[in-house]
């Protein structure tokens, strides 16, 4: 068996003309946390949809546990063990903490057409794997309206690693979140991780990536610009690399320069 | 267990947590849909218990009275209120009535069937127009309210072309004496719970007619149903895996979609509900009536829509109650009997039943805020 967990080798996305994706290869190892970063526009969306099921590469292979994979829907890619968590959460807002924990997949009991929705069972998990990552659910029936964005957000993962993800993808996860419910969200990616699972994390903030991430692959312009491991980059050269880098560099003077002229 | 409730108990105590502050029961109660219909239904008997209280309203042949109509209402309303929690709506409900009457009447009374086979052909249209509409609305995307309102025009005009072309009339009479000894046609055309009301009778504890028998004879069969389809929908809603997928189908059809929810398939299946619902409706009517008319039904789709508002549903879907609709429906039904025993012009009830649904939208919205809301 190889060492990795999960390989997507030199895949390719076209969409009529546009070269959506060309070559990007990336390899995951079991409790390992890969952080994709680009700018908007890079292909970030196009790769994970790609990952998830969603779009079928036109070029290249995806490796899962050693077997060449190919998949025909989101559905395949859920059952083998990849699990993808969108910016939107898939969470219904007025329904239940349990409800929105289980939705699709609720627990049954009873006979054959007269099965029940085990709803104890159901509320005892949830509130238990809840509990798990430090989110004191006081009422599995509450709305998950009520929760903040971060606590969703761990729902959503919590939610995806119970149904036996082991590959987590997370689209721009702490995008919408204030500092303290980031950090809340990257502390749980790191123990997710440290679990065994192998994390893919989509997000174009390089300061949170960075803490927590083993590797990194900057994408640009639908091309790899290379994985680097950790020790081999710095926050700032990664930051150079997005597209942005120079940009923002750039922006620096000119706003230093403003600085000077308004000083006078 | 109880180390949990204690290791709750003591952060309470040392108030460290804030979300561990205990919520008020009024907050548990304001977090179910159909509390508003509640409070309306109660409000409304006290109002006629006040109003109408020695007139009769309340004798066991008025009550049956107002709860055959609300009955009746509640029938299509509980149907309406799962397609709505799933996220749709039937607009063609009342003219899936009138089609249904038809399919019941012509070909029992023209074609010599059977009684009990027309009404299965009147239930097999309902299962195919409901699946038609789903299949629309699901397939093409667009707005039920556009699918449903084509259907509703459709079926009333086919219902009207159709019979006037077989019998050349707008009416079809004669089944009363079909029902006896039909198999079927039973289910929805009995009274009862006749030998309570016959000792009632006898014990002079109700109002008799002057031969003897008691005014009231049974239950009817409208409330039989709509007491059985309440708990059904009920039991769906909170207790199956099935109900769940209509609460994620109607909040976000997109999320739901994403973690394997089958949001087509239940949505198709809800609209066979409603007209499965507006035939068993039909079914009660044309057979309590004998006879099936073109207009029956009409606007009744609005009334039941109507009355799951009231009873909690949000136009937007993911949220509501059969409880709450089925409640909404008493208070129509209530309403639109009772002004009869109270010196108020009966024209106003149109007045209240809109006046009673702006109020309900409005407290229902800022339930939604509140059961949302975030810390």
């Amino acid at each position: 068996m190889s060492e990795y967990l999960v390989q997507f080798n030199n895949i390719s996305k076209f969409f009529g003309k546009v070269i959506a994706l060309k070559d990007v290869t990336m390899k995951l190892k079991k409790g390992e946390i890969m952080c994709l970063l680009g700018d908007n526009g890079a292909g970030k969306s196009t790769l994970i949809k790609t990952l998830a099921g969603v779009h079928k590469p036109d070029e290249g292979e995806i490796i899962f546990e050693d077997k060449k994979i190919i998949f025909d829907s989101p559905r395949d890619a859920l059952d083998i063990g990849i699990g993808t968590v969108y910016q939107d959460l898939a969470l219904v807002s007025l329904m239940s903490v349990t409800r929105n924990f289980f939705m699709g997949r609720e627990p049954q009991k009873g006979l054959p057409l007269l099965k029940t929705f085990d709803i104890e069972k159901a509320n005892k998990i949830a509130a238990e794997r809840m509990g798990q990552i430090g989110i004191d659910v006081r009422d599995p029936s509450q709305a998950v309206g009520t929760m903040s964005g971060g606590e969703r957000q761990c729902l959503a993962i919590s939610r995806a690693i119970y149904f036996g993800a082991k590959v987590l993808i997370l689209d721009e996860p702490t995008s919408a979140l204030g500092v303290h419910q980031a950090s809340m969200v990257l502390k749980y990616i790191v123990k997710a991780a440290s679990q065994g699972l192998a994390v893919i994390l989509i997000t174009h903030n390089v300061h949170h990536a960075y803490p927590v991430g083993n590797s990194f692959t900057v994408l640009n312009r639908g091309k790899s610009m290379g994985t680097f491991q950790k020790k081999d980059i710095s926050r700032e050269k990664l930051l150079g690399m997005m597209a942005g880098g120079e940009e923002l560099d750039k922006l620096e003077v000119e706003l230093k320069e403003m600085d000077r002229l308004a000083s006078h | 267990m109880s180390v949990k409730s204690q290791s709750i108990q003591s952060k309470k105590e040392t108030g460290k947590d804030e979300r561990l502050k205990k919520i008020s029961p009024l907050r548990v109660l304001l977090n179910r849909p159909e509390l508003g219909a509640l409070g309306g239904a109660i409000l409304v008997f006290i109002f006629f218990g006040i109003v109408a209280g020695d007139t009769g309203m309340f004798s066991a042949y008025g009550t049956l009275n107002f709860l055959d109509v609300s009955a009746n209402l509640g029938i299509i309303a509980i149907a309406a209120a799962m397609l709505m929690i799933g996220g749709e709506f039937d607009l063609s409900i009342g003219s899936m009535i009138g089609f249904a009457g038809i399919c019941i009447a012509i070909p029992a009374i023209y074609w010599g069937w059977p009684l009990w086979t027309s009404i299965i052909f009147a239930f097999a249209m309902a299962v195919l127009i409901g699946y038609f509409n789903g299949i629309m609305v699901v397939k093409s995307g667009l707005p039920s309210f556009i699918v449903t309102l084509a259907m509703l025009f459709i079926l009333r005009g086919a219902t009207l072309a159709i019979t006037r072309l077989i019998t050349g009339r707008t009416q079809v009479p004669g089944l009363r004496v079909l029902i006896e000894d039909d198999p079927i046609a039973w289910l929805f055309a009995t009274d009862t719970f006749q030998w309570l009301f016959t000792w009632l009778g006898s014990m002079k504890l109700i109002e008799l007619r002057t031969d003897g028998t008691p005014l009231a004879t049974g239950i009817p069969p409208s409330v039989i149903w709509f007491i059985a389809l309440t708990l059904f929908a009920t039991w769906i809603l909170m207790k199956t895996r099935y109900g769940n997928w209509i609460f994620a189908s109607g909040g976000d059809k997109v999320g739901a979609t994403n973690v394997g929810v089958p949001v087509g398939r239940v949505k198709i299946s809800l609209f066979i509900g409603t007209a499965v619902a507006s035939t068993i409706f039909a079914c009660i009517q044309v057979l309590d009536a004998g006879s099936a008319d073109t207009m029956r039904g009409t606007l009744k789709e609005l009334e039941a829509i109507a009355a799951a508002v009231v009873g909690g549903c949000l136009l937007t879907g993911g949220y509501g109650s059969a409880i709450g609709a089925a409640l909404g429906a008493i208070i129509f039904g209530t309403v639109s009997m009772g002004i009869f025993y109270t010196d108020v012009d009966t024209d106003w009830f149109k007045v209240f039943l809109g006046a009673m649904m702006l109020i309900a939208v409005v407290f229902n919205n800022y339930i939604r805020k509140k059961v949302t809301e975030t810390k």
